[in-house]
């Protein structure tokens, strides 16, 4: 299904977002650094975005992936709401994940996850050991024009 | 006794005032938060930290999520009807315990009403530091709003105390004169707003000396610049990543409270053993309080021993490295312009300000900061900073993610990995600070 993703959004934009509610940064320049460096132009939206900014953004860049960090504990509750404006608003098939510090009481539980990827995320990484590695082995396989989402 | 006159007779009786970083949605653990607080075996002040909802202007969010049982990750002052925050603060907030609203708000009007209509007159933030490093809040719509929270306060009954967020900006890897400078202004800005209790802001950063050399730096600056106002010095304990052991955080803490005290500083705000999993409990705070307050009294006793290191641009006539660099970046800011809110409008657009890392659109983002390898925050490029006769040369650095995360995690590494070796401080420290205060700290 990714495949089909990738193919429609040829381009090697990755837009990098915070979620409304969350002032965090420095994650988002992490990710800015990092998949810079797989190969992919990156337009940092920073912090506090809200949906319209985003779904604008969107519009403009064309991007061929989406990345959502939240570390402020508002991330599942906000990220839900997001997924569901986006997926509404046309942006059916445009790749987007969300990982982060995504609950106010450490990592969340598989329940949250799934609550998370049904709603339409294509992955979730949420605050463990191997999120970061998972994370660029996506990015990286997206770069290779094969994403395929990690449940 | 107002926010300013409290802290100010504490420390004058040899204590340093500790505070936390605390705010819950629910106003029973609010107050049960504030009562503990009080009741801690330090010298405390209050807090209430309100949620990012509230922060960001979406108090609609906050009472959704009041409602729908949603965690939040502070206090909904917003949200919570004036009647409920005042059973909050009933009997526990008096002269004798005063309690500051914390928020990060660049729209501070309302939350600044609610404050003051709670019998409250302590507040915090700034033009600067609570617009650039959070949100999107075009700086000029900041400036002109920090101006009508000090119109607010002023209006209301009591003595108002404002403190400048200006010594975080990021929390990590902006170099300290840019910090001491920010700080100083924004109490500027207090100032000729009419605020006549000001408190300025220091965050701990990753070497000790170079840290003290910077609290020396603010309070020369301070001096100098607010003339006829009540000021003194808060030190923030670490506001990057924070240590994931235990020992590391508490190690950390113990610092901050070390640099306070061996700096004149008068207050400081802690953090806690959960600081880097998840927002800490009451018991962790009370925790985190009576650890730094044994720290400082441990340090209060080696320095009228006379052994405690003090500040080492002090010593310097020309008030050292980091005062040179703030009171350049001062001076071409106050240049800009006679009102201080549009000289730092017009700063941050010609890039005399910029903040390392910061992604609002009102900041230049050329300036980068980096760890030297002995720990000490410099520059590794200056942009448009008025500071290219100050600083040294810089050798070029290109920052790579990896680099990026170790500099953003050094003194998480530093301290955990001191802990789980070998049990004893950080070798960083090591050299700067007294043996007594180090050994105390391994049997806590």
């Amino acid at each position: 299904m990714s495949a089909l993703r990738a193919a429609s959004y040829p381009g090697r934009t990755v837009i990098v977002s915070g979620l409304a509610s969350d002032a965090h940064t420095w994650n988002l320049v992490y990710l800015q650094l990092l998949i810079e460096e797989l190969g992919h132009d990156v337009v940092n939206l920073g912090p506090c975005v809200p949906a319209d900014l985003l779904v604008a953004s969107c519009d403009r860049h064309r991007p061929a992936l989406v990345v959502l960090s939240s570390v402020n504990g508002h991330g599942y509750q906000e990220g839900l709401e997001l997924i569901r404006t986006l997926r509404g608003t046309g942006l059916r098939d445009l790749p987007v994940v969300i990982g982060g510090q995504l609950g106010t009481r450490g990592g969340l539980s598989g329940r949250h996850i799934d609550d998370l990827l049904d709603a339409g995320f294509d992955a979730v990484f949420d605050d463990h050991a191997d999120s970061t590695v998972l994370f660029r082995r996506f990015v990286a396989e997206l770069a290779e024009g094969a994403p395929r989402a990690l449940r | 006794m107002h926010f300013g006159e409290f802290v100010r007779r504490r420390h004058a009786a040899g204590a340093l005032v500790v505070q936390p970083r605390m705010g819950f949605a629910d106003p029973a653990l609010m107050r049960a938060g504030l009562v503990a607080t009080r009741g801690a075996a330090a010298t405390t002040v209050g807090t209430i930290t309100l949620d990012s909802f509230t922060r960001l202007g979406d108090p609609a969010s906050a009472t959704r999520a009041l409602r729908e049982g949603t965690e939040l990750n502070g206090y909904p002052i917003l949200s919570h009807a004036l009647s409920a925050t005042r059973r909050v603060l009933a009997g526990v907030h008096d002269g004798e315990f005063p309690v500051q609203v914390r928020h990060g708000s660049a729209r501070p009007q309302d939350i600044t009403r609610a404050t003051v209509a709670a019998g409250l007159h302590a507040t915090e933030g700034g033009p600067v530091s609570y617009c650039l490093p959070y949100g999107r809040t075009p700086l000029t719509e900041a400036v002109r709003n920090w101006r009508e929270c000090c119109e607010l306060l002023l209006g209301a009954a009591g003595e108002p105390h404002l403190e400048t967020f200006g010594g975080c900006m990021m929390g990590q890897l902006c170099p300290p004169s840019q910090l001491v400078a920010i700080s100083v202004l924004e109490a500027m800005f207090f100032q000729r707003h009419g605020i006549r209790s000001v408190s300025v802001s220091y965050a701990q950063q990753t070497h000790p000396a170079q840290d003290r050399e910077a609290v020396a730096a603010l309070r020369r600056l301070c001096a100098e610049l607010l003339l006829g106002t009540d000021w003194h010095v808060v030190i923030y304990a670490y506001m990057g990543r924070f240590p994931r052991t235990a020992d590391g955080a508490r190690n950390l803490l113990a610092r901050a409270a070390e640099l306070a005290v061996s700096t004149g500083a008068q207050r400081l705000i802690v953090k806690t053993v959960a600081e880097a999993e998840r927002i800490p409990t009451i018991a962790e705070n009370v925790a985190a309080l009576e650890h730094a307050a044994a720290a400082a009294d441990r340090a209060f006793g080696t320095l009228a021993a006379g052994t405690l290191a003090g500040g080492i641009g002090a010593a310097e006539p020309d008030g050292g490295q980091v005062y040179r660099e703030a009171r350049a970046l001062v001076d071409a800011v106050l240049d800009c312009a006679p009102d201080i809110g549009n000289a730092l409008v017009r700063a941050f657009a010609r890039g005399l300000l910029d903040i390392p890392y910061c992604l609002h659109p009102a900041n230049a983002g050329r300036a980068r900061g980096r760890l030297d390898a002995d720990g000490r925050l410099g520059w590794a490029d200056i942009g448009a900073l008025p500071l290219a006769g100050v600083v040294g040369e810089i050798r070029g650095r290109t920052v790579s993610s990896s680099s990026f995360l170790s500099s953003l995690s050094y003194v998480r590494d530093t301290y955990d990995t001191a802990a789980l070796t070998t049990g004893t401080l950080p070798a960083l420290s090591a050299g700067h600070l007294v043996q007594t205060a180090e050994r105390g700290d391994e049997h806590d």
